[in-house]
């Protein structure tokens, strides 16, 4: 997974959202050890800082852990993993439904479209 | 704590043409800063003074509290904008010449570095191309342990996969409590890696603000804000 940046937000949620995406995927699995703080900024060519901005919003929500000696893990607990993962997909659902009320459909019309394309199973 | 680098009412006049007119500047341990601006906005004679090239016609600049000479070269490591190296030279001597010269010289990172950017220690530097020579300038300078790396346009001459390494290679060598401080008008390729970005037009600081404060109050890139801000 190469760690995509746009240059119109804010550099640290796109990277919260990136490694929140790792983490849902198992890239970075429940419990696992994440690589130094250095080692992330340099695979996604950010600022540490920036990078460590990150870790901590990630660590105040409870989806990272910080040991006081052997660096950040992933948290154990799945539930968690799983809720986070929820509000990362209803607010991109949510940002969707405001770009298809932009172009001017109704939330019926939008779901028989959704409904239409999974049945051709093109998703 | 002391800045690395602190200007007070910093002016520098060539003749009649004033350069920096009056600065006031702070910037702090551990970052990386970009100094942005347009051709002939007072970049390289801000770079300059810090190094001692170039003496102030007022006011006074400070590295970690200390007027520029001997003391304050060895915390620098800095990329010139021209080369200065010696053509007949090879890479290994320079490296030899370097590890002589400063005390923080890392002999083992330099040659890493030419390993992964394929350079042979035994070529001497004017058997090589602009760009080649000037990665070999970057990796001299990037494998002191500095306390502040001043790089004037450090990625100009290079082509934009070497880029990326560059900047890979300030990312994972400079000192981790050091700081960065890269001039260019090549914004969007290094806004990424900067914490923040001083702004400089004719001799004066324009703005300072970091790249996600930027983002964030403009909803726009730093390069973005620059191209307004500096619009012809």
């Amino acid at each position: 997974m190469s760690w995509e940046l746009k240059n119109d937000r804010p550099i640290y949620i796109q990277l919260i959202e990136q490694i929140q995406l790792r983490i849902f995927s198992g890239v970075y699995p429940a419990g696992s050890r994440l690589p130094s703080v250095r080692d992330m900024a340099q695979e996604a060519a950010v600022n540490p800082n920036t990078m460590q901005r990150a870790l901590a919003r990630l660590e105040e929500d409870g989806l990272v852990i910080t040991h006081r000696t052997s660096g950040r893990t992933v948290t154990e607990d799945e539930k968690m993993i799983e809720k986070a993962k929820t509000q990362l997909a209803k607010e991109q659902i949510m940002e969707f439904l405001e770009k298809m009320k932009m172009m001017g459909l109704e939330r019926k019309e939008v779901l028989s479209i959704i409904q239409n394309i999974t049945e051709e199973g093109n998703v | 704590m002391t800045p690395i680098l602190e200007c007070r009412g910093l002016t520098k006049k060539y003749g009649r043409k004033t350069a920096l007119d009056n600065i006031d500047l702070k910037v702090e341990r551990g970052q990386i800063v970009g100094l942005l601006g347009p051709n002939g906005s007072g970049k390289s004679t801000l770079i300059k003074l810090a190094n001692e090239l170039l003496t102030p016609t007022s006011g006074q600049i400070f590295i970690e509290g200390l007027e520029p000479g001997v003391e304050t070269k060895k915390k620098i490591s800095y990329l010139p904008e021209r080369t200065y190296l010696n053509d007949w030279m090879k890479v290994h001597q320079l490296i030899g010449f370097f590890s002589d010269f400063y005390e923080d010289f890392n002999k083992e990172k330099a040659y890493d570095m030419l390993k992964s950017l394929n350079i042979n220690p035994g070529d001497p530097l004017k058997s090589m191309s602009k760009g080649t020579k000037e990665k070999v300038q970057l990796i001299l300078v990037m494998s002191r342990e500095a306390d502040l790396y001043l790089l004037d346009e450090p990625i100009g001459g290079v082509d934009p996969a070497a880029r990326d390494y560059i900047l890979r290679t300030i990312l994972s060598n400079y000192k981790e409590d050091g700081t960065v401080i890269i001039s260019t008008h090549l914004i969007s390729e290094i806004e990424n890696i900067l914490d923040y970005v001083i702004f400089i037009n004719q001799g004066k600081i324009h703005l300072t603000a970091s790249v996600d404060e930027i983002r964030s109050d403009k909803g726009k890139s730093v390069d973005a804000l620059f191209r307004e801000v500096f619009k012809c």
